[in-house]
């Protein structure tokens, strides 16, 4: 027996010498974000030429800043579609974040610090409580977040009425803590007599730290891996559990963040508002190349997604075109990015698998 | 290869000595009784065969030894201590590791991180360490060619690979990980002959190399080339258990092709 053994590492390595090397073209048309970067480019071409607005560093730190609102929640909701779950809550619960904040504090009339600890934890534990259903249950995450989705949304209306006996929150901007959270939360910046906002900053660095975490620490393997092929990453020993519980808590935690950007911006809430921005960030997460169904995709494809987000959105006003053709066109370019995700990944796999 | 195996098997792995003993297992899964009375041995250095047909409880024996479903009858000993794993982590703790047919690896990922998958080499172990990216990706890629495993692209997806070379790298992922027993399930039964030679060669390396093997599988011809000892299941029960000296291939040949049951039905189709 160990004579067939050792002979056999000489007939082995034949085996895969008909295999074909893949070109450098393939191995970057493979690469997720790919499809996004041209249709951003584009995109940016147009306006450029379309709207004479459009070409001022002013407007493009607008359409930046318009872009990370959007952007710093599309990460974790990328991270978590990569993980191969959904979160349809995740556009309420920015609202969420910023009412309990700001009622919690205006009723018992507490610092707003106090108000913005307590929203987090409140938002985490709606993290938690949708991983935690989801794994337990075994039932979609689509249906468990869309129930959320409801009760957060409807939630959100009852209570602001109950407490303020109107749709929108109260003015804070009196209570101790209002300036300090302000100066964290909605700061600016002037660059060379052009305003940039703080969100812009901390999205890049989110955006950064997503695209570390994913590859280069073993969290992004697992995150990857529990997306991929579940079963089999549980059979080596990746933790399931934990991993798809963090992921709905980041999404939470995120949205927590703009919550409290929108609350120290903007003062007052109105209790409906962020109903229909889940889309929004899934759309820039399947633009930036996340596959559906889990398992590819990475942060910066979700933040090029967010940024054709932000320049569509204001291109249009720019440009002094109606409005109301923008949800039009974002329909156009999800199914466009979904179609060129599909052909790109046809083409970097069926080359390789040329044996 | 037969160094590679020996080079990462653990030394102190004594020819003979008994890893793992069940005694009177069963397991039910709600009102359906999947598994009853089951006792087995798996030794270092040998190769234990559990053969069956569809349905007769190979899966359910295998999950109970990898952690996936703890039993619910009987005990379970590994190194002679009372064991009940309750998730495959705790398995692989214990030296017993399992290379499944269809869920080995994740097809989207790299030949090197599938490698490492749960095992990553970290800089520091606080969260959000660095992976040691060059270390992995050269000594998966060092380890394949030791195992007469060569892939073009290490950084290639695995799902690229052919089956039998993706059952050689969850072979070999079980090995260099320190496994002491190692649980194959049915490694050759989406494969060709000559891609299931392949495998079987592995197994005999691992056999060789002091590792306590399972192997799964319903071809009795594969079996029997590698096989010290053999469990034939049957509706979840044993239905014949015997060392090589006992059973002859056509012994098990006749048991899986149906045995009494096809003496029966070829008496009724008598012509």
């Amino acid at each position: 027996m160990s004579q067939s053994v050792q002979a056999a590492p000489a007939t082995v390595p034949s085996e895969p010498s008909n295999r074909v090397k893949l070109g450098m073209s393939n191995r970057i048309l493979a690469r997720p974000e790919v499809g996004a970067l041209v249709a951003a480019i584009i995109i940016f071409i147009f306006f450029m030429a379309a709207a004479p607005a459009f070409r001022s560093a002013e407007s493009f730190f607008t359409v930046l800043y318009q872009a990370s609102t959007i952007g710093i929640v599309a990460v974790a909701v990328g991270l978590l579609m990569i993980g191969g779950e959904f979160d349809l809550s995740a556009g309420v619960i920015v609202t969420t974040a910023g009412l309990v904040n700001s009622m919690f504090c205006w009723y018992l009339g507490v610092n707003l610090w106090i108000g913005a600890i307590l929203s987090l934890a409140f938002c985490l534990a709606i993290g938690f409580l949708n991983g935690y259903l989801v794994m337990r249950t075994g039932i979609p995450s689509f249906l468990i977040t869309l129930g959320t989705f409801f009760v957060l949304q409807g939630a959100n209306l009852g209570v602001t009425k109950l407490v303020t006996n109107q749709v929108s929150s109260t003015d804070i901007s009196q209570i101790d803590g209002f300036d300090s959270l302000a100066n964290v939360f909605a700061f600016t910046i002037k660059v060379g007599g052009v305003t940039v906002w703080g969100t812009v900053i901390y999205w890049l660095i989110f955006v950064a730290l997503a695209a570390w975490i994913l590859t280069r620490t073993r969290t992004g393997n697992w995150i990857y891996a529990v997306g991929g092929a579940p079963d089999s990453a549980r059979a080596v020993g990746v933790p399931l559990f934990k991993t798809k519980i963090g992921l709905f808590m980041s999404v939470s935690f995120l949205g927590w963040f703009v919550g409290m950007h929108i609350l120290y911006r903007f003062n007052t809430l109105q209790a409906g508002n962020g109903v229909g921005n889940e889309f929004l960030y899934i759309i820039a997460a399947v633009v930036g190349g996340t596959l559906l169904t889990g398992g590819f995709g990475n942060a910066w494809g979700v933040a090029i997604g967010a940024f054709i987000f932000g320049m569509t959105s204001l291109g249009i006003v720019y440009a002094g075109w109606d409005p109301n053709w923008f949800k039009a066109f974002l329909g156009v370019m999800l199914l466009l990015a979904v179609l060129v995700n599909l052909y790109v990944k046809r083409l970097s796999t069926t080359t390789r698998k040329a044996d | 290869m037969t160094d590679t195996l020996a080079d990462h098997a653990d030394s102190q792995l004594i020819k003979g000595q008994t890893l793992i003993e069940m005694v009177d297992v069963g397991k039910s899964y709600g009102a359906i009784r999947a598994l009853r009375g089951i006792s087995m041995k798996v030794n270092a250095g040998e190769v234990t065969c559990v053969l069956g047909d569809n349905g007769a409880g190979k899966s359910t024996l295998i999950k109970i030894m990898s952690g996936l479903h703890p039993h619910n009858d009987g005990r379970l000993l590994v190194d002679g201590k009372e064991a009940s794993f309750s998730s495959p982590r705790e398995a692989l703790d214990h030296g017993i590791a399992t290379v499944y047919q269809d869920l080995a690896v994740v097809p989207l990922m790299e030949v090197w991180r599938n490698f490492f998958l749960g095992s990553e080499l970290r800089v520091g172990n606080y969260p959000l360490a660095r992976l040691k990216v060059k270390e992995m990706r050269a000594i998966a890629d060092e380890e394949l060619r030791k195992m007469g495993i060569v892939v073009k692209d290490i950084n290639q997806p695995i799902g690229t690979l052919s089956g039998g070379q993706r059952q050689c790298v969850a072979i070999a992922r079980a090995v260099y990980f320190g496994a002491r027993v190692l649980i194959l399930d049915e490694p050759t039964a989406a494969l060709g002959v000559k891609q299931s030679g392949v495998v079987l060669k592995y197994v005999a390396a691992a056999r060789d190399a002091g590792l306590g093997v399972v192997f799964i599988t319903h071809n009795p011809h594969h079996a029997y080339l590698v096989g010290d000892h053999f469990v034939i299941l049957k509706l979840g029960s044993t239905a014949l258990d015997g060392t090589r000296d006992e059973v002859t291939l056509d012994q098990l040949t006749a048991q899986m092709a149906g045995g009494d049951e096809l003496a029966e039905l070829s008496h009724e189709l008598k012509r």
